[in-house]
């Protein structure tokens, strides 16, 4: 367990250090790439005005990923529920992957505006579509001879549902909302960019602009802890739901 | 319900006459039972033997209500019914133990579905617990448990499904010699202050013999039924009792016809 930290830290430290190394030696200018001890600085001057932005971000991708885990986990039990359902839906839920959200991020910006809306739309846009997928294929995946168990005790469909297929579908939903909060933020930073007045995208492009490279970096350093303490948050949340899977796990 | 094999009884608990099934796979049907008739009397422990991949699980599924049969009668407590459903109980070689339920949790899934919740239920499910040794691990998940110890968590979900006709698929089948023999005891003591019916499949001569009043010798695929040996030796019986084990050849003489028809 500590190895598993030990290494890749002690690879980043050295890394970090090289590049602090190479930037005094060949000069190179802060406005292409600054040194690390640079971008230290920027974080602790400017911490204020990072928090702030990094919870305008937080908000998007929260609102947008809740909304999608809604829709998207009922409209899997629905589409379960009934076939006619999925057979309508399914295929146009998997076509409209193949348009990138990046491509229509202008035109949620003109329908939804500057605000939270347009990001909260994007985030869950990308997010909706690995829960809906995973969900739909736990619910389907349980196992047939746990059905049948009790089907023979003439149970209804409803108490199939909820004593069998719910429970089993439980990991496939989690590894869906894993995959969704990981690209969350790529929602939230391409329509911050696209149009916003706030968020860490918007801060990026400011920063950038102003040729504030070290921002640029300090801003890219949030969003990175922000992803992970994210992920995390699903990960602890799945440990709370299903204290069973580490113990099968272990066997 | 005018035809009746002679040599059934006037009262019987369950009987299965000319029972047929068979899978169309390909374009081609396949049949896997073929007029399979057979009783069992109340409280009698039956048990079906046949060669691996006879037919045996399809029987068992067919009975339970789980798989549409092509012809046949099945009657319970002398009545002709559909199938089985909601009147026998099922029990795998899979334990089929609910990962995200505890013990206790998974062999109370019968009252539970039934809506039997009751104070009388519950004691009845604490000293079944009690009785197969699992007291101590009924807070616990199955996945903390051996794989003996799950069987007898299965065991006494079957038996909490309030049912009179209890169906055993080859329960013990992945269990060691010991785990199984003592199994075996565990359940003959279940049956016999239960006095439930119980089918039990095996393709184990020794576990039929050591357990049933009757077994069912079945052909290899199509499944039919060759013969029916009566076991009258008093109980508890064991393996080098000389009339057991002259059965044992009577009966593997029986089987090695149809072992050889499924190799040659």
């Amino acid at each position: 367990m500590t190895k598993r930290i030990l290494y890749p830290s002690i690879l980043l430290i050295l890394f970090i250090i090289f590049w602090e190394l190479m930037v005094r030696q060949f000069e190179v200018p802060h406005y292409i790439l600054p040194a690390p001890a640079r971008i230290l600085h920027t974080l602790t001057v400017q911490q204020p005005l990072l928090l702030h932005h990094t919870l305008v971000t937080l908000e998007e991708i929260i609102v947008g990923f809740l909304l999608a885990f809604v829709i998207g986990v009922g409209l899997a039990f629905l589409m379960f529920q009934f076939p006619l359902l999925e057979k309508t839906f399914y295929p146009i839920v998997i076509g409209s992957q193949t348009i990138p959200v990046f491509a229509i991020a202008p035109l949620l910006v003109l329908w939804f505006g500057y605000g939270l809306p347009s990001k909260v739309v994007m985030a869950a846009l990308i997010v909706f579509f690995p829960i809906v997928v995973n969900t739909l294929d736990g619910l389907k995946g349980a196992d047939s001879d746990e059905v049948n168990l009790l089907r023979i005790l003439k149970a209804n469909r409803w108490q199939i549902l909820w004593k069998v297929r719910v429970p089993s579908a439980l990991p496939f939903i989690f590894s869906g909302c894993k995959i969704g909060i990981s690209v969350s933020t790529i929602g939230a930073i391409i329509g911050e960019w696209v149009g916003s007045k706030e968020g860490l995208g918007y801060l990026m492009l400011h920063a950038n602009a102003q040729l504030q490279i070290s921002l640029i970096f300090a801003s890219l350093i949030y969003l990175t802890i922000l992803g992970v303490s994210l992920f995390y948050l699903i990960v602890l949340m799945e440990r709370w739901v299903m204290p069973w899977k580490r113990l099968s796990e272990a066997r | 319900m005018g035809k009746r094999s002679p040599s059934f009884p006037r009262n019987s608990k369950l009987s299965l006459w000319e029972i047929n099934k068979s899978f169309s796979k390909g374009g081609t049907s396949l049949a896997v039972l073929l007029d399979i008739s057979l009783f069992a009397s109340p409280g009698e422990f039956i048990s079906i033997l046949g060669p691996s991949g006879c037919g045996k699980s399809t029987l068992f599924n067919v009975l339970a209500g789980l798989v549409q049969r092509d012809g046949g009668i099945i009657s319970i407590d002398n009545r002709e019914v559909e199938s089985g459903l909601g009147d026998i109980a099922y029990m795998q070689q899979k334990d089929l133990l609910f990962p995200w339920r505890s013990v206790i949790q998974n062999v109370f899934l019968g009252p539970e579905i039934s809506g039997e919740i009751n104070e009388g239920t519950r004691n009845e499910a604490l000293e079944l617990m009690t009785r197969v040794g699992l007291k101590a691990f009924a807070g616990n998940y199955p996945a903390e448990l051996s794989i003996g110890m799950r069987q007898r968590a299965a065991l006494v979900r079957t038996l909490l499904f309030h049912k009179d006709i209890l169906l055993l698929d080859e329960p013990f089948g992945a269990l060691d010699a010991m785990t199984r023999s003592v199994m075996q005891h565990i359940l003959l003591r279940l049956w016999m202050d239960y006095q439930k019916t119980i089918l039990l499949v095996t393709h184990d001569v020794e576990e039929a013999l050591l357990l049933s009043d009757r077994i069912y010798v079945l052909t290899a695929r199509p499944a039919t039924v060759k013969g029916e040996v009566g076991v009258d030796i008093p109980r508890p019986r064991k393996v080098t009792d000389s009339r057991l084990v002259d059965l044992k050849g009577f009966l593997l003489d029986m089987l090695q016809g149809e072992i050889e028809r499924v190799f040659v």
